[in-house]
């Protein structure tokens, strides 16, 4: 409708500019038109200041109509951010001072991910993070993160749609997303508490976490205790498993969780979540007997089991001066299958598609953390990662004619870690960090690292879960 | 596990309880939604009178009430931003959505003061949509329970007339309270007052006040020492008469104020449940101007 007005003045206009040829018009027909016009012109103006008083009148009696005409703009839920979609930025940068070796895998745990996402010593950039996400339908709401590395790689950390009508307290989410195993797989590294990742995330689904390229169904139980059982089939190409090229699922979790409050300034939440998956020729860097490097393979089976607990206080629920987080974990794995070893080189005398037999592994581990905000803007924290040596079985003999017996993964010994942290926030966009770990996650080795952080994020920022 | 799945199935057949179930983000719409509805409906309100609405925990317990509400009463412009949103999205449950029947935005059905010239982060905590701090001026009250009740009535229609007669009978009390209220209040017209956090320009706006001085550098940021000694000097030409806050903020600010520039500090309930004399709406205000009247004198 609006954008017929601006038309009119522009016609008249063009009507006005239209060369009348005066000479052809008569005197008297000019003066009736003129006459006309004014007669138009006073009606006109007669009524236009009618509407104007009863105008004020109307404004004067009902204010509530004025207020509510002011603010036409401003509906209901018609907006989460000013832009559509709510597009948000985080960037991290650290500089990180620790010993240097060459390959940091955790003794005694077959090594998971990829080691380029390994810090770096000295100042680095970490990835930054490019999120969008809006309600898509009155149905259906879709998230998409990039995370670029430091070498300018984009890759997909989460496109996914989930629905928000589905009511009876589900919701159905499918594309990739952080699997909601454990308490802190979930969280973005953005949002964790310390810099790096727990070490048992580390052994469990490799720094970055594990995710999911599936579905994954939440239910929440109609009771005044939160109650919430959650499913996911997933592709399951991720560490612990490996791409299968399959029909079907490859990877499963379940998972339950519970929490309340207790009293008005205490909070918790409880979980168990079990994940299923298989592994295919999963690869690893081993020593052969000759210190040749090679390939060590698993094929199998692998399960983990992940217990979490979470406990918050803030004085009154209310966490702007001061609140106290605990959190703790706790894992145990099992895995069974063949080992084999493999030389891609072709070098090794031993290793060459060489079978070593059936390797049943069960470990287990856990950390506990606690981030205190003693004052606005400030918050130190604790956290002890710890985790056990656990039991492999597997043929001695025929593995350690292969493979050398000093390889890490064959060490016995219990990897610990204990960090320290400060933290500033100047607003809940902005935080700075200073962090001392004493990492003994490597067989002789006490590394005392010192990690100085920034995390910012800019634009939309969407709300964090508990 | 037939068991199990019989169970489930009994769960989600739970049978929907015949009153409506109302989730309130803040204190004030659960206290103005029991007085529309009485007994016809269940409230359940998700934060209190000590707590900072701005900066909420998506607690479980939280998403598990907002699961089982029929209408979510919000107050909007952004206030809830930081948490709201995360329990609609875990709740799975479509009525309580944006732009659904069952999502009701106080903020949407009154005049806002303050808004923004500019919306850039480097001014604190400022809502793009104006200030939302809406239920400091008891006529705000009444509109938003009028949009209330109709919003009740047309999710509730079996029961809409008795919440239109609750309504009615609310109204007819609050008017004779805001002429006592502004009656006794008259005194503080024209006053000059300092303000701990940006809360209160609606009450200003409602009893003729003058705000010369917020404490808080920028919105939801605290103050420090140096600023609040320049916020001092600049105050005190125009000659304060109290410095304000509300129950939920922290106290050192405004008491250094108050021991420095030698005038009373008033703690405002703010809503329902700030303070012990603070139990509804009616005596929220009461509250509230007795404790301005006190300082003022």
């Amino acid at each position: 409708m609006h954008r017929v007005f601006p038309l009119v003045p522009a016609a008249l206009g063009a009507l006005a500019a239209f060369p009348v040829s005066a000479a052809s018009a008569a005197d008297a027909d000019l003066q009736a038109l003129r006459a006309e016009i004014a007669q138009m012109k006073q009606s006109y103006e007669q009524r236009i200041a009618a509407l104007e008083d009863r105008l004020k009148q109307a404004e004067a009696a009902t204010p509530q109509a004025r207020a509510s005409d002011d603010h036409s703009a401003h509906r209901e839920g018609g907006r989460a951010d000013a832009f559509n979609p709510e597009i948000g930025l985080i960037l991290q940068g650290q500089a990180k001072s620790m010993k240097d070796v060459p390959e940091r895998a955790v003794s005694g745990y077959w090594p998971a991910g990829h080691a380029h996402d390994e810090d770096k010593r000295g100042l680095s950039l970490k990835h930054s993070e490019l999120i969008l996400s809006a309600n898509i339908d009155p149905r259906f709401r879709g998230v998409a993160r990039f995370a670029i590395s430091r070498n300018g790689e984009v890759e997909v950390e989460e496109a996914s749609v989930s629905t928000l009508g589905l009511d009876h307290g589900l919701t159905l989410r499918g594309g990739r997303f952080r699997s909601e195993i454990g308490y802190q797989n979930a969280l973005h590294p953005h949002q964790w508490d310390f810099a790096d990742a727990t070490l048992m995330q580390k052994v469990l689904f490799g720094a970055e976490g594990y995710r999911q390229d599936g579905l994954q169904l939440k239910w929440t139980a109609p009771t005044e205790l939160f109650l919430q059982f959650g499913a996911e089939l997933g592709r399951g190409d991720r560490f612990p498993g490996s791409d299968r090229n399959k029909n079907g699922s490859g990877a499963g979790v379940l998972f339950l969780k519970l929490g309340d409050d207790v009293g008005a300034s205490h909070a918790w939440q409880a979980g168990l979540s079990l994940l299923r998956t298989r592994a295919s020729g999963r690869e690893a860097h081993f020593e052969d007997i000759a210190a040749n490097e090679v390939q060590g393979l698993f094929s199998g089976r692998s399960r983990t089991a992940v217990a979490d607990f979470t406990w918050k206080w803030a004085p009154n629920g209310n966490p702007k001066e001061r609140n106290f987080k605990f959190q703790t974990e706790v894992f145990q794995r099992s895995e069974s299958g063949d080992f084999s070893c493999n030389d891609s080189n072709g070098t090794s005398t031993t290793c060459a598609n060489t079978a070593l037999g059936g390797l049943a592994v069960r470990q287990s581990g856990g950390y506990a953390q606690a981030v205190y905000q003693f004052m606005p803007r400030w918050r130190a924290g604790y956290r002890h990662d710890w985790l056990g040596k656990g039991s492999k079985s597997f043929d001695a003999g025929t593995v350690f004619a292969a493979l050398d017996e000093g390889n890490a993964y064959f060490a016995d010994y219990k990897p610990r870690r204990d960090s320290v942290m400060l933290d500033w926030s100047n607003s809940e966009f902005s935080r700075l960090r200073l962090q001392y770990a004493r990492d003994r996650s490597m067989l002789g080795i006490v590394d005392n690292q010192w990690t100085l952080q920034y995390i910012m994020s800019l634009g939309a920022h969407g709300a964090h879960k508990f | 596990m037939r068991y199990l799945l019989i169970g489930l199935l009994a769960l989600l057949a739970w049978p929907a309880q015949a009153a409506l179930n109302v989730f309130a983000t803040v204190p004030e719409w659960a206290a103005l939604a029991r007085e529309i509805g009485g007994d016809r409906i269940k409230v359940f309100a998700a934060t209190t009178a000590l707590q900072d609405p701005h900066r909420i925990e998506a607690r479980p317990s939280l998403i598990a009430r907002a699961r089982n509400a029929d209408l979510l009463v919000a107050t909007g412009a952004e206030l809830e931003v930081g948490w709201l949103p995360v329990l609609q999205r875990e709740a799975g449950n479509s009525r309580i959505q944006p732009g659904q029947p069952g999502y009701f935005e106080a903020a949407a059905h009154v005049r806002l003061l303050d808004m923004p010239a500019s919306i850039d982060r480097a001014a604190g905590d400022v809502h793009a949509s104006g200030n939302p701090h809406i239920q400091t001026d008891p006529r705000n009250l009444l509109k938003v329970g009028a949009a209330l009740t109709e919003r009740f009535a047309a999710l509730d229609p079996a029961n809409a007339a008795a919440y239109r007669a609750g309504h009615a009978a609310f109204a007819e009390r609050w008017r004779a309270n805001l002429a006592r209220w502004e009656k006794q209040a008259a005194p503080l017209k024209g006053m000059a007052v300092v303000s701990q956090h940006k809360a209160w320009p609606y009450l200003y706006d409602w009893l003729g006040m003058r705000e010369i001085a917020v404490l808080e550098p920028k919105p939801g940021v605290e103050p420090t020492l140096a600023h609040l000694s320049r916020v001092r000097e600049q105050a005190m030409a125009s000659k304060p008469r109290m410095v304000i806050r509300a129950a939920y903020d922290a106290s050192r600010p405004s008491e250094w104020f108050a021991q420095e520039a030698k005038v009373p500090a008033v703690v405002l309930p703010f809503t329902v449940g700030g303070s012990d004399d603070a139990g509804d709406l009616t005596t929220l205000f009461d509250s509230t101007v007795a404790r301005l009247l006190k300082a003022a004198q």
